[in-house]
């Protein structure tokens, strides 16, 4: 029979995937068997369906009019953008926290160790309703607005900031201008005959927000109109409750995987720079961190991933995101129960996939070579 | 075919069988083990989505509620007026003196009740899945959940429609000047789309911020976040009580739709949602015969009324086709109160304080019309 080691895991591992599938083909079956008995279809044309309900905050136009299908495209957009912030936002606070616990001021170590376990060790969901309410709770109302420079109001509506209007070769030169940000890193790396460009790519930056500028034909100011402010591009309190829930919680992770990897940074390093008469500021900037860094990769991507999968919670908050919109709103209005709980995973799924390769992508590029 | 035969002759048997003798023949105790076995049979099909019309007056749901001994009941998370948890933690409501009522009528105990709090978004699918017996959570009948989530609605407890909240001090008299106003609602409802079909045919702009649960959304309101609320007109006074001033609150006159409130049971099991409908019927039925929870056994060892004794099974067999016994009636009203009892402890004077208007009884102006019992 099968004797080999090897010969006999494979076998085992055969066995596994055969009875997986068949678990997973029974439970398929008895899904369509039920949702027959109950006259129930499945399928994805709802997603041509019009959707006739609003949605508060949206990056692309959305109208009531518009298909379901807008409708996952206009949420998806929203769960990108706060899970974006929330990444950068994250990844700053976790760094500054992280150093912070390793700082040898007895009061910056122990604030920095309580600002950890506090936002560790309490549920994200209470946090984000917290900062919700603590938000809502100080701004005033719109009639009694908060002026802010450059003309931007701030009142428990949201931070309403002047909106560009586009002349009529706008959005030509927002193009041109996007092309050229693109072209930015590749125009680093072009020679010059024998010079490299380098850093003289930079200058494309501010000719590529001339080009912006050039296309705007005229500000609107924000202004009190009826109940609310009229004009301008407003930034609601939801987005910002739940970006503060997201990256003050993920940041507690983030500090002490920060602090993992600088104290897994050989001493030997730190003792050989400063004996090189590096100050204790570079030698972190210049050889800690840097080494520190390909520790820190690994552990950050789940937590970059965490924080994906908790922007779902923005739905307490009334912040208009896929799980909120997708499937809530558009479960109940559809009918479509497996298929839109299918579709709000499988794009969990996708975005997740996405974020873990583009940091396998970078782990590989930091990765000390031929180790 | 229809499932093992010893199973039905059983059942068949057990029906014919007349009424606790006090006897234990041997024909007895082989019945008594198949009922069981039949009714553990009938809970793993139900359990496993398979529960199937059955078309005697037997109902699969009430076996497994009597094997069990208890009635699960969908109810509200928690909302003044429909479905609350007091702070003892006792269930309050009129959706939950209904789960009482149908439990004192399917078992002879009111008190054998589990509530379940259900969100909007799930209410329906744990109805579909059997994991509760029927659903009581101001949950509007619509044609697509009659037709495309096969559920039957037995009974219409409370008539009400979307109505809007909004602050006194915004200066708003009708639903038609709302435009540019930001209303907080709850997600998963028919509301979103009710908004969106006013706005269009009114060529106004309302904005909506959607909450999952409305502890949040009433935060929302009560800060400032929104100009105004809103739900139905029950949910409304439910949500309007629990701001911190209640008075700088007011309702708007119109309501923008038609809701009206139920009971929703799965389709296929007939004989349960005639045991839902007929408990709603009672409650009616008792107030317009003038019988309360007080004066009940009074009225029932002195009254002549014929009509007023096959209601409360002293004459006839009204509890038989039901599958119950004759004084399912008796026991609702001993326990719950008649409809207008209902209603006065919960939206009425003694709770709410919202007027009794559409779930008047028809005789005085309302649409509260009771089937015909004789």
């Amino acid at each position: 029979m099968v004797r080999r080691p090897s010969a006999r895991a494979r076998a085992g591992q055969w066995l596994l995937l055969a009875a997986v599938l068949g678990v997973a083909v029974f439970l398929g079956g008895n899904a369509a068997a039920n949702l027959a008995r109950r006259h129930m279809t499945f399928g994805f044309g709802f997603l041509f369906y019009p959707s006739n309900f609003d949605i508060p905050f949206h990056l692309i136009p959305w109208s009531t009019a518009d298909t379901y299908g807008h409708a996952l495209l206009v949420s998806t957009l929203n769960t990108l953008l706060v899970s974006a912030m929330g990444i950068v936002a994250s990844t700053l606070l976790g760094l500054l926290v992280g150093l912070m616990r390793l700082s040898t001021n007895w009061l910056v170590r122990n604030v920095a160790l309580a600002y950890v376990e506090l936002v560790r060790n309490t549920p994200q969901l209470v946090q984000i309703i917290f900062w919700y309410v603590a938000v809502l709770q100080t701004l005033p109302s719109p009639r009694q607005s908060f002026r802010l420079p450059a003309g931007m109001l701030l009142n428990i509506r949201g931070l309403y900031v002047p909106d560009a209007v586009f002349g009529p070769h706008g959005p030509t030169l927002a193009w041109i201008a996007l092309a050229l940000l693109i072209a930015t890193p590749f125009a680093w790396r072009l020679r010059l005959g024998a010079r490299r460009i380098g850093p003289y790519a930079l200058t494309l930056l501010p000719v590529a927000a001339a080009v912006l500028v050039a296309g705007v034909d005229r500000l609107e100011w924000p202004v009190l109109r009826g109940f609310n402010i009229a004009g301008g591009t407003a930034v609601p309190p939801e987005l910002v409750a739940l970006w503060a829930g997201l990256s003050i919680y993920a940041s507690g992770f983030i500090a002490e995987i920060v602090r993992a990897a600088i104290l897994a940074v050989h001493k030997g390093q730190r003792e050989a720079a400063l004996s090189l008469g590096l100050k204790p500021g570079r030698v972190m900037v210049l050889i800690v961190l840097p080494q520190a860094l390909r520790i820190m990769v690994p552990p950050l991507t789940s937590q970059y991933l965490n924080l994906i999968k908790s922007s779902s919670l923005g739905a307490a908050i009334a912040y208009p995101e896929l799980f909120e919109i997708f499937a809530g709103t558009v479960l109940n209005q559809s009918g479509k129960e497996i298929e839109t709980i299918v579709i709000v995973m499988g794009f969990f799924l996708v975005i997740n996939l996405i974020t873990s390769a583009l940091m396998n992508l970078y782990n590989r590029r930091i990765a000390l070579i031929g180790t | 075919m229809r499932g093992p035969s010893p199973c039905l002759s059983s059942r068949d048997g057990g029906t014919r069988a007349p009424a606790r003798t006090g006897e234990k023949t041997e024909d007895d105790v082989r019945t008594k083990k198949l009922v069981a076995s039949c009714a553990v049979l009938a809970a793993m099909l139900l359990g496993s989505g398979q529960g199937r019309a059955q078309s005697q007056a037997k109902s699969p749901t009430l076996d497994t509620i009597r094997q069990r001994g208890q009635l699960v009941c969908g109810v509200d998370t928690g909302i003044p007026g429909y479905a609350y948890q007091d702070a003892s933690g006792n269930w309050q409501g009129l959706d939950v003196a209904y789960c009482r009522a149908i439990a004192a009528a399917a078992l002879g105990d009111a008190g054998k009740v589990k509530f379940i709090g259900t969100t909007s978004k799930e209410r329906f699918s744990v109805l579909q899945s059997g994991e509760i017996d029927v659903l009581i959570r101001d949950s509007e009948l619509t044609l697509l959940r009659n037709t495309q989530l096969r559920f039957e609605f037995p009974a219409i407890n409370f008539y009400t429609g979307q109505t809007f909240m909004v602050r006194k001090s915004l200066g708003v008299q009708h639903t038609a000047d709302l435009n540019g106003a930001t209303i907080c609602l709850l997600t998963g409802t028919t509301l979103e789309t009710n908004i969106a079909d006013y706005s269009r045919a009114h060529n106004i702009k309302i904005n909506t911020l959607l909450f999952d649960r409305p502890e949040e959304a009433f935060a929302a309101a009560e800060s400032g976040r929104c100009d105004g609320y809103t739900d139905d007109g029950g949910s409304v006074a439910a949500a309007r009580s629990t701001m911190k001033k209640p008075d700088d609150w007011m309702f708007l006159p119109e309501t923008i739709s038609r809701q009206p409130l139920g009971s929703f049971v799965r389709q296929g099991d007939d004989a349960w949602t005639n045991i839902v409908r007929w408990t709603h019927s009672a409650m009616l039925e008792a107030e317009i015969l003038g019988i309360t929870k007080d004066n009940i056994d009074q009225i029932k060892q002195s009254s002549s009324d014929p009509q007023v004794k096959k209601f409360l099974g002293l004459e006839g067999d009204l509890g038989k086709g039901l599958g119950l016994d004759n004084d399912f009636a008796y026991r609702i009203i001993k326990s719950q109160g008649n409809y207008a009892e209902v209603y006065d402890a919960t939206f009425g004077s003694h709770g709410l304080g919202l007027p009794r208007g559409q779930n008047n009884l028809y005789s005085n102006g309302g649409l509260m019309y009771p089937l015909s019992w004789y």
